[in-house]
């Protein structure tokens, strides 16, 4: 019974939050105070909850787990169906552990409509864990393009002083992407009588319409992930964005593209996935190198972890589409990381922010002296940014090298590159703003980390050295849904090579 | 005949004889009564709309009337059931603003009534003859309630506006009924359907006739490239007509629309689909682009309605059964929106006046967050954004349209919807982001509230219903596919 349940539940569980929120009443002070301990427990309660799907989840199985189907439109056959496999269990984790560490560390930061930002957040859990638990893609897609209106009003309400603008390049470029996405959908569903995404991932589609719909998936796809170039919105959005919404932003959002990418054009249009191989591997190529090229030249802290993460994500796609066990491990596992390692990092940039309220490289230097504790995380996250063996990120990339040596040595050459150019910006960024002599007067007064940011950090530290050291906790429960996707699309292409060669 | 054999035969249009009856009893009610029986005249008015709701729905099943002039199905139903709502909405939205503003007059809903009354034939219309018939009572009543306001130029400007396009189109249309008499000999829909049957290239005459018909009709849907009027009408009729005029004739014609597309000349479907691509296509761009440069929420909410009708006009595009299911889910996400957008700009006042400006709503999520919570809603709901009810017309209706192949049409259609949300957006911006120079007035009247939350929950708790909507639009437009 709670098998069948547990998904829903923590997918609408946010919302249960939402509505004591809304009962609220008192002074202004009371109310603000109330929301933020109500959206914490809430969020926390669903993050405990949520690991109860590690319980129950059976990593041999390939299957969809925890499934829950109820019909829904039974006319156009369209079901609630919720259910998780390998690839997805552990993004609905990342999604319901960065919501309480986000609504942890807007505690201060956010003083203003306290009650309508905790709901927006909350609100924003329950779209985001819906949208890694559907099973239907009609379901998938009302999630998909719901994440935007809670992400609008985060940005545009509790944002930086270009908010408006980035608010909306956020909106229309992801929405101008979402509705082809749309359309694709909707031809899927007229060839195939169905929008339920296992059905639909054994239906085979001809090779020409694959094609159509891979590049009207691709065009929601890469402005989510975000590829080059279609990647402008992206350090908008982080840089005007609150904190909190960055470290969302960055830990979960882009994660949707990439997740699309295997949930969807990945099995369900193998050929295409095939022929455009080479075209996303040129756009991540050259998004490592440009992105990491044009974040060594920034001034501004978030600017730069912005454009590190389109470099990351370029990682991520060269992965995937290399359809290899590690390839395609790697890219999951490099979604998680940087979703962890560019959230706290995020978290970082905002510990100084919070203080001096600049992001401006050159108003910093020399914090190790009176910042000691933060120096130190902000050194861990940086080196798992760029890789360092023992952190995280060191697994995801070296994964993700040993798959596209597979493919392509010149593939695999370029992507180093990247690990290369990450290693530069993020020591020339750490360097400016932790090390050097402590000159400036103002930052003599900072105080290093409080109480409340040491409990922000914590669980972060502890993921990123657990990922480092011991990825097989992470890794075994993706691999028998990672094998299965890459037989299956190894059965699909060579069914399409036969078809061809009897021709 | 005696009346055993004339009643059943009238039976089908209970509904709309019932309405008949009952302005003819409300208005001599009225003019007995006097000035101060506008309140209860109106309730009476919802009253009987609630009475005809009831016979339509009780009428269920497919029937013909009146040697085929009249037909009920459930397509027809579909649209008098919205219909009915969207006019008991407006009345409701009429009630306090004619209070207020010292224009009450017991003519106003008996009129509504008498334009409802055509809008409910114009959907059951069978026949070329009944089409214009309904036409015409709507229409005429509708410009004397557009001009209700005797004593301001702006209402009777455009009640004289909406006269004369109205009364263009209106001749249009009947030249183009006259050329589709004179080349297929009748007028009646089923004989039209059983003429052209099987032709495979139809006459030029007929086709001439066909583009008359379609501009008429789009005139009355306010499609580009007749959408002119629109504008000027919305922002010059006192607010609740033009939340009238925004929703129940819309529904009207667009179902009219349909049914005219759809049984006589299903079978020429090549004949006008491209105009009518075209007039989709058209309605949607420039309802999203000129938007855009728009400061009146009235006016903009006049081109948000031009390319929703561009949108509805993409399920008739399409000429499928789907198509139709589309159009009919739409009409019933639209018409919420709608109400609940205008319940909204009619609690715009300052001072006790009403105000009409974009900007007149900066900073509304601090003085009045429910009523920004609800605006917000429904903007982007009329964006196309899930989980919110708008979305769910437009799935359906680019479903049919990428079923009929229509794959440019749906492609721009798109495009032009993340056009339009970005002066949806807009409008959330100017509530949420920006602060609050002069605030409006205070608690918003309680019968404006109840629709605006009643609206609101609907278009968010769209999902919850849309299975049984579905099914009823399904059927009601396989009862139109079928006949």
């Amino acid at each position: 019974m709670l098998e069948q349940w547990l998904l829903t539940i923590v997918t609408f569980g946010p919302l249960l939050g939402v509505a004591f929120i809304l009962t609220v009443r008192g002074t202004p002070e009371q109310v603000a105070s109330s929301s933020r301990w109500l959206a914490l427990v809430a969020s926390g309660s669903v993050f405990l909850i949520s690991l109860l799907i590690l319980t129950y989840f059976d990593p041999n199985s390939a299957e969809f787990q925890l499934v829950q189907k109820v019909e829904w439109i039974p006319g156009s056959s369209i079901a609630y169906h919720m259910g998780v496999d390998g690839i997805s269990v552990w993004f609905v984790l990342l999604s319901t552990l960065l919501t309480p560490i986000c609504i942890l560390a807007s505690w201060e930061a956010v003083q203003n409509r306290v009650r309508e930002y905790m709901i927006a957040f909350l609100v924003l859990e329950t779209m985001m864990v819906g949208m890694f638990c559907a099973l239907d893609i009609f379901l998938f897609y009302i999630f998909f393009e719901a994440v935007l209106i809670p992400m609008f009003l985060i940005i545009g309400v509790w944002g930086g002083a270009r908010r408006v603008y980035a608010a909306f390049k956020f909106f229309l470029y992801t929405l101008a992407g979402s509705v082809l996405m749309m359309l694709a959908i909707l031809a899927m569903y007229w060839q195939a009588g169905t929008t339920d995404i296992p059905t639909l991932m054994e239906t085979r589609f001809l090779s020409d319409v694959q094609m159509w719909l891979w590049l009207a998936f691709f065009a929601s796809f890469a402005v989510k992930v975000p590829m080059w170039p279609v990647h402008t919105w992206l350090p908008d959005a982080h840089v005007e964005a609150p904190t909190a919404g960055s470290v969302i932003l960055a830990g979960v959002l882009l994660k949707m593209g990439g997740y699309g990418f295997l949930r969807f054009s990945i099995p369900m249009f193998p050929e295409a996935s095939d022929a455009f191989a080479p075209l996303v591997y040129t756009l991540s190529v050259v998004a490592v190198i440009y992105t990491s090229l044009v974040a060594l030249v920034q001034n501004d802290m978030k600017k730069l972890i912005a454009y590190s993460s389109v470099a990351h994500m370029g990682f991520v796609t060269i992965g995937m589409f290399t359809m290899t066990t590690q390839g395609v491990e790697g890219s999951i596992f490099q979604m998680l990381s940087h979703g962890i390692v560019s959230g706290a990092l995020f978290l970082c940039v905002g510990v100084v922010y919070d203080r001096m309220h600049t992001r401006e490289i050159d108003a910093y230097g020399g914090l190790a002296e009176n910042m000691p504790r933060y120096a130190l995380i902000f050194m861990l996250f940086m080196m798992a940014s760029v890789g360092l063996p023992g952190t995280s990120g060191f697994v995801g990339e070296l994964l993700i090298l040993a798959g596209a040596f597979q493919v392509n040595t010149w593939l695999a050459a370029f992507t180093a590159t990247g690990l290369i150019l990450g290693a530069a910006y993020m020591l020339y960024l750490y360097r400016r703003v932790i090390f050097g002599k402590l000159e400036k007067e103002q930052l003599k007064a900072l105080l290093d980390l409080s109480p409340r940011e040491i409990a922000v950090f914590a669980p972060l530290v502890i993921l990123v050295l657990w990922m480092g050291i011991y990825p097989s906790t992470f890794t075994d429960l993706m691999s028998a849904s990672v094998d299965n996707l890459i037989t299956n699309y190894k059965v699909a292409l060579g069914e399409a090579g036969t078809a061809v060669a009897a021709r | 005949m005696d009346a055993a054999t004339t009643l059943p035969i009238m039976a089908p249009a209970s509904a709309e004889i019932f309405l008949a009856v009952a302005g003819l009893i409300l208005l001599m009610a009225g003019v007995f009564r006097g000035e101060n029986s506008l309140k209860p005249l109106s309730w009476a008015v919802i009253a009987a709309f609630a009475v005809a709701a009831a016979l339509v729905v009780l009428r269920g099943g497919d029937a013909v009337a009146f040697n085929g002039l009249f037909i009920t199905d459930g397509f027809a139903q579909f649209a008098k059931i919205l219909i009915l709502i969207g006019s008991s909405f407006a009345i409701v939205l009429s009630l306090g603003y004619l209070e207020r503003e010292q224009a009450g007059r017991f003519e106003f809903p008996v009129l509504i009534l008498f334009a409802t009354l055509g809008m409910l034939l114009m959907v059951s219309a069978n026949d070329l003859i009944m089409l214009y018939m309904g036409m015409e009572l709507q229409s005429l009543a509708l410009y004397v309630v557009a001009s209700i306001r005797r004593d301001t130029l702006k209402s009777t400007e455009a009640g004289l506006k909406y006269f004369v396009l109205g009364a263009l189109s209106s001749g249009m249309l009947l030249y183009g009924c006259s050329m589709i008499y004179g080349f297929t000999g009748t007028t009646n829909f089923d004989g039209l359907a059983t003429v052209l049957n099987g032709e495979s290239a139809p006459s030029t005459g007929l086709v001439i006739g066909l583009v008359f018909l379609v501009t008429g009709l789009a005139f009355k849907v306010s499609a580009v490239p007749f959408h002119m009027w629109t504008p000027d009408v919305y922002e010059g009729a006192p607010t609740p007509v033009t939340a009238l005029f925004a929703v129940a004739p819309k529904v009207a014609a667009i179902a009219l629309f349909l049914r005219v597309m759809i049984d006589p000349f299903g079978d020429q479907v090549a004949s006008w689909q491209q105009v009518v691509v075209f007039v989709s296509l058209a309605s949607m761009v420039v309802g999203a682009l000129a938007a855009i440069m728009q400061t009146n929420i009235k006016r903009l909410m006049a081109y948000s309605s031009i390319g929703h009708m561009g949108f509805a006009l993409v399920g008739i595009a399409a000429g499928t059964e789907a198509g139709a299911t589309g159009v009919l889910i739409y009409m019933a996400t639209y018409i919420f929106m709608n109400i609940g957008a205008f319940a909204v700009i009619l609690g715009m006042r300052r001072d006790g006046r009403l105000v009409e400006s974009l900007s007149d709503l900066a900073g509304l999520s601090r003085t009045h967050p429910m009523m920004a919570l609800a605006l917000m809603i429904f903007m982007f709901s009329m964006a196309g954004i899930p989980p919110l009810a708008g979305f769910f017309g437009k799935w359906y209706v680019f479903m049919a349209a990428i079923d009929a192949g229509l794959y440019g049409l749906a492609i721009v259609g798109v495009l032009a919807s993340v056009v339009g949300a970005f002066y949806y957006l807009r409008i959330v911006k100017i509530m949420y982001f920006d602060e609050a120079e002069q605030p409006l007035d205070g608690a918003v009247a309680g019968d404006l509230r109840v629709i605006l939350y009643g609206a609101a929950a609907i278009t968010v708790l769209f999902f919850v219903i849309l299975s049984p909507i579905y099914d009823t639009a399904a059927a009601a437009a396989a009862s139109l596919i079928g006949a």
